[in-house]
């Protein structure tokens, strides 16, 4: 007897140890996600605006010391055309590429290992006054003739107030997430007001006019929503929902931040609906009869005494919502057009910061600025949830202290 | 234990002796190395052979850490890659399997037909705004680009943009599929595609290279007859140690068999 009790009282012993650290495990495991989700994004700031393993030469002659990355991706696109506009001597820039000497020299010419291209380098540096070259480090000619233009580390204005989002830029790439996170911003809240009146309304009927056949009808269909594949919603929302927009508004093109808030609102219903409808019909039956007992009507009751008591159960719906449109991707991906520009009009192609991490990880190589960037925009997105469940919990809470 | 050993070196050794090989790389070249590698291993029995995508960059540095043995690229290597080859001490070959012409597309109510590349990099750089400019209605352009990821996109902005960059906030796609999806349905649209995606839905355009000289439209045979300008060639890089490996299979490829594969894949051949 005593021994199966012995016995017992190890095994649960176990079982409870085993609870604790699998707890542990998954608490280390999110916080050290976490970390490494920071430490990558931070170092972002401690790496050159000029790409990894390439400097930006200038003839000695020259009288620019220092260019912004700006300046730079505008000097590259032959938008600034004379050293003049950037503050140096009147002199016609031309622009110099590590291929262009592909161009004007044959590969033999370089030897063996390439150790004749500084050389050739140096000599095209030399003869050009008004010249700037993008060139490998390892080939960078050393000489009198030449000069390196100073590159500063990518700052966190540049990259929190940013207006331009070209990461392929060459030399500079420009990571500017203003458009990016405004664009997220907008479609999230414009999805959030299409689908919170009509939510609540649904939620409404549920809970308290439709009859039991209603009900049981109409809430697996609801949940089925919730069960649809996003791609799914992408693809619907391109070809249906795109081209109606387009028609209709009479709008030159059908993937804007509407088109996206639409597809959003659709995606986030069946959250709302059953987080608000479980809340509705949490009221308890005593309040609902004595309402109607008093003589106020259906109507008077929902919204004088149901709403109020639901509150934080509708609020907590609508936080929730909040986080599944956040955070999407692949629909929205499909039918905002992408564009990274800071929106003016709901009318307009937005560029989430989801969609952006999903479409450019893939090809940023690994410890680059660009992997740092889309990293810190993971930041960013992890912050914004973050906001948002701390206050679903925090109006979760308030929910209990009324009840008690 | 001794026995188990020498067992498994055995077992390795088949392994290795089998005509194994994996390919990697460009989504472009994917539809190309899935099908004939298919037909490849019907043929020879034992060959096994694993074909997986990622891009031509993913391809190319899986060849560099040895990961891959043929690395498929719609773009040839770059400097900096060829750079890292060089210092590891590694040799690797080029072969040119086929050909992909990319075509300039735009809705079929467009009636704009022909265009120069100075117009199509003032359009894509954001200079020219309405079809009008060009000759057509007063339509403001709306220009389609793939995403930063794909090689067509990289290829496009040498090419055609001579390196600048596109027009900061340009309509940007996941795939080839939507592209022609939003230029079917979008009346001032204009984007590019790779000559196998072309269908009924949008209308290519003829493009020039030399100031407006000569027009051509593309297609399989402007495109083999090299009046097409816009065209690139589709690559499979190998290292040279391992050239006993991947030889049997790049000459299926690159036989009339092979070749006609291809063809039917929609690509242009090389010969």
């Amino acid at each position: 007897m005593t021994n199966i009790k012995v016995f017992r009282n190890i095994i649960d012993k176990i079982i409870e140890k085993l609870f604790t650290i699998s707890g542990a495990v998954t608490s280390i495991t999110i916080l050290l996600i976490t970390l490494f989700l920071f430490k990558e994004g931070i170092g972002l700031f401690h790496t050159p605006e000029v790409e990894r393993g390439y400097k930006v030469f200038v003839n000695s002659q020259n009288g620019v010391e220092e260019l912004s990355s700006l300046k730079l991706k505008e000097i590259f696109d032959s938008e600034i055309t004379n050293w003049r506009d950037v503050g140096g001597k009147d002199l016609d820039i031309k622009i110099f590429r590590i291929d262009d000497v592909f161009r004007l020299y044959s590969e033999s010419e370089f030897g063996e290992n390439y150790e004749l291209l500084p050389q050739k380098l140096n000599e095209i540096i030399s003869k050009e006054d008004g010249i700037i070259a993008f060139l490998p480090i390892q080939y960078a000619p050393e000489s009198p003739d030449v000069k390196e233009l100073l590159s500063k580390n990518i700052n966190a204005k540049d990259y929190f107030f940013g207006k331009e989002w070209i990461p392929t830029a060459t030399p500079a790439p420009l990571f500017g997430v203003l458009p990016l996170v405004l664009g997220t911003l907008l479609v999230s809240i414009m999805a959030l007001v299409m689908a919170v009146p009509l939510g609540l309304g649904v939620a409404i009927y549920l809970s308290e006019l439709a009859g039991e056949n209603q009900r049981k009808l109409m809430k697996p269909i609801i949940e089925l929503l919730a069960g649809i594949p996003s791609v799914v919603y992408g693809f619907f929302g391109l070809v249906v929902i795109v081209p109606f927009v387009q028609k209709t508004l009479q709008i030159p093109v059908g993937e804007t931040a509407f088109t996206g808030s639409v597809v959003l609102a659709i995606m986030s219903l069946p959250t709302i609906i059953s987080v608000a409808e479980d809340a509705m019909r949490n009221t308890p039956r005593s309040m609902r009869e004595a309402s109607l007992a008093l003589g106020a009507t259906k109507w008077q009751t929902v919204y004088k005494v149901i709403i109020p008591y639901a509150k934080s159960g509708i609020s907590a719906a609508v936080v929730l919502g909040i986080g599944r449109a956040i955070g999407e991707t692949m629909a929205v991906m499909m039918v905002t057009g992408n564009a990274a520009v800071i929106p003016v009009s709901i009318f307009e192609s937005v560029r989430t910061i989801p969609a952006t991490i999903a479409a450019e990880l893939g090809e940023a190589p690994t410890g680059d600025a660009h992997y740092q960037a889309l990293f810190l925009l993971g930041c960013i997105l992890f912050v914004f949830t973050m906001i948002i469940s701390i206050s679903a919990e925090f109006i979760s809470k308030k929910q209990y202290n009324k009840a008690s | 234990m001794k026995r188990f050993i020498l067992f498994s070196l055995a077992i390795c050794g088949i392994l290795f002796s089998v005509n194994s090989q994996k390919i990697k790389g460009s989504e472009t070249v994917l539809p190309i190395s899935e099908k004939t590698a298919q037909i490849f291993m019907n043929h020879k029995k034992s060959a096994t052979i694993t074909v997986t995508g990622g891009g031509s960059g993913v391809g190319i540095s899986a060849l560099l850490e040895g990961t891959t043995d043929i690395a498929q690229a719609s773009r040839k290597i770059k400097f900096s890659e060829r750079q890292k080859l060089q210092n590891t001490g590694q040799n690797v070959e080029e072969v040119i399997i086929a050909y992909d012409a990319l075509a300039i597309i735009v809705n079929p109510g467009n009636n704009v037909n022909k265009l120069t590349r100075e117009q199509l990099e003032g359009i894509f750089t954001g200079k020219i705004k309405n079809w009008n400019e060009l000759g057509g209605a007063n339509i403001k352009i709306i220009p389609y680009s793939r995403e930063t990821s794909s090689g067509t996109y990289e290829f496009f902005r040498e090419y055609v943009l001579e390196n600048k960059n596109f027009m900061s906030g340009i309509m940007s796609m996941p795939a080839n599929g939507s592209i022609i999806q939003s230029v079917s349905q979008t009346k001032g649209a204009i984007a590019y595609v790779g000559l196998a995606y072309l269908n009924k839905s949008v209308k290519p355009i003829a493009v020039s290279f030399d100031n407006g000289k000569s027009y051509s439209k593309p297609t399989v045979e402007n495109a083999k007859n090299k009046s097409y300008p816009v065209v690139r060639p589709l690559y499979f890089y190998y290292n040279t140690a391992s050239e006993a490996i991947v030889k049997p299979y790049i000459d299926f490829v690159l036989s009339p068999d092979g070749q006609k594969i291809i063809e039917e894949v929609g690509y242009v051949t090389v010969k």
